[in-house]
């Protein structure tokens, strides 16, 4: 089988994501990279998806009451979603903001908090679009294009 | 640059990994804020870090970082070592600290 027959059609998985779990936690952003190299993504591709999903599991697991994260793959496109059910962001553009971190000390010393994450997912992604309620919860997407 | 001659230099106790000592290591990075690690750490590369926790397999696979440093015989938890043999991770334990470990790397022609 060719990686253009493999890629003919679309592909979702969802993954259930636990708040507070740090032993689970990054096992969601592995599968996904697992998965993507199984169907012979470029590299550079798999590498971008899987720092993004790891930022958005963590932040996740560290931040929210927890969630579900899905990954839709095209021939074309990976897109990656992510939804919570809160607390939400009350700050959009702040936490946005290298260096902003409301982690709590228990998640620094096991060295989150940096403030990077959100920038980081941004950074990795050809298209990203991140919406918060507060009391309602947060959704993210980040698009990667496939070149072919 | 392989990871058994990095074994040679740097004076470490082998934790995990004992079969994957010819793998190839490009580049290294010393840091532990996870984020940061995730922004900037290369590919089959080297990491020094004194998080031990189970999470540091996590960014070390998901970067395809083949050798992880743990200086100053800081104590690895015990489920950090299982999960670094299941996924194919070196642990090295070394008592020198993260400045003597880089810099002894580079001077044998490391680059980050
Ligand atoms: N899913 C979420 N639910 C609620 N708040 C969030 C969520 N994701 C991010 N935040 C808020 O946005 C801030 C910035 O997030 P970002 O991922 O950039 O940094 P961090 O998680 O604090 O640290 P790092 O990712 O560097 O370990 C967080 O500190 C938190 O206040
Ligand atoms: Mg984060």
């Amino acid at each position: 089988m060719t990686r253009k027959d493999r890629m003919n059609s679309s592909m979702i998985q969802v993954y259930e994501i636990e708040s507070g779990n740090f032993t689970k936690a990054g096992e969601a952003a592995g599968n996904i990279k697992k998965l993507l190299r199984q169907l012979g993504i470029d590299a550079g591709v798999v590498r971008r998806v899987s720092i993004a999903a790891y930022e958005a599991e963590m932040n996740m697991v560290i931040h929210s009451i927890g969630g579900i994260i899905k990954i839709l793959i095209d021939p074309e496109a990976i897109t990656f979603k992510a939804r919570d059910t809160g607390p939400g962001i009350e700050d959009i553009e702040l936490a946005m903001k290298e260096g902003y971190s409301t982690a709590t000390d228990f998640a620094r010393e096991l060295g989150f908090g940096a403030g990077m994450g959100l920038p980081n997912i941004k950074k990795c992604s050809d298209d990203f679009i991140i919406k918060s309620e507060v009391g309602v919860g947060t959704r993210l997407e980040a698009r990667f294009n496939i070149s072919t | 640059m392989r990871i058994n001659d990095i074994i040679n230099v740097i004076p470490n106790t082998l934790v995990t990994g004992k079969e994957l000592l010819q793998k190839e290591v490009r580049g290294g990075y010393c840091g532990d804020l996870l984020s940061r690690v995730m922004a900037k750490g290369p590919k089959d590369g080297l990491w020094i870090t004194v998080q031990t926790h189970v999470n540091i397999i996590a960014v070390a696979v998901l970067l395809e970082i083949s050798c992880i440093i743990i200086p100053e015989d800081i104590p690895i938890e015990p489920n950090t070592i299982e999960k670094a043999d299941e996924e194919g991770i070196v642990i090295l334990s070394s008592p020198l600290s993260a400045f003597e470990i880089a810099g002894r790397l580079h001077g044998m022609g490391m680059d980050g």
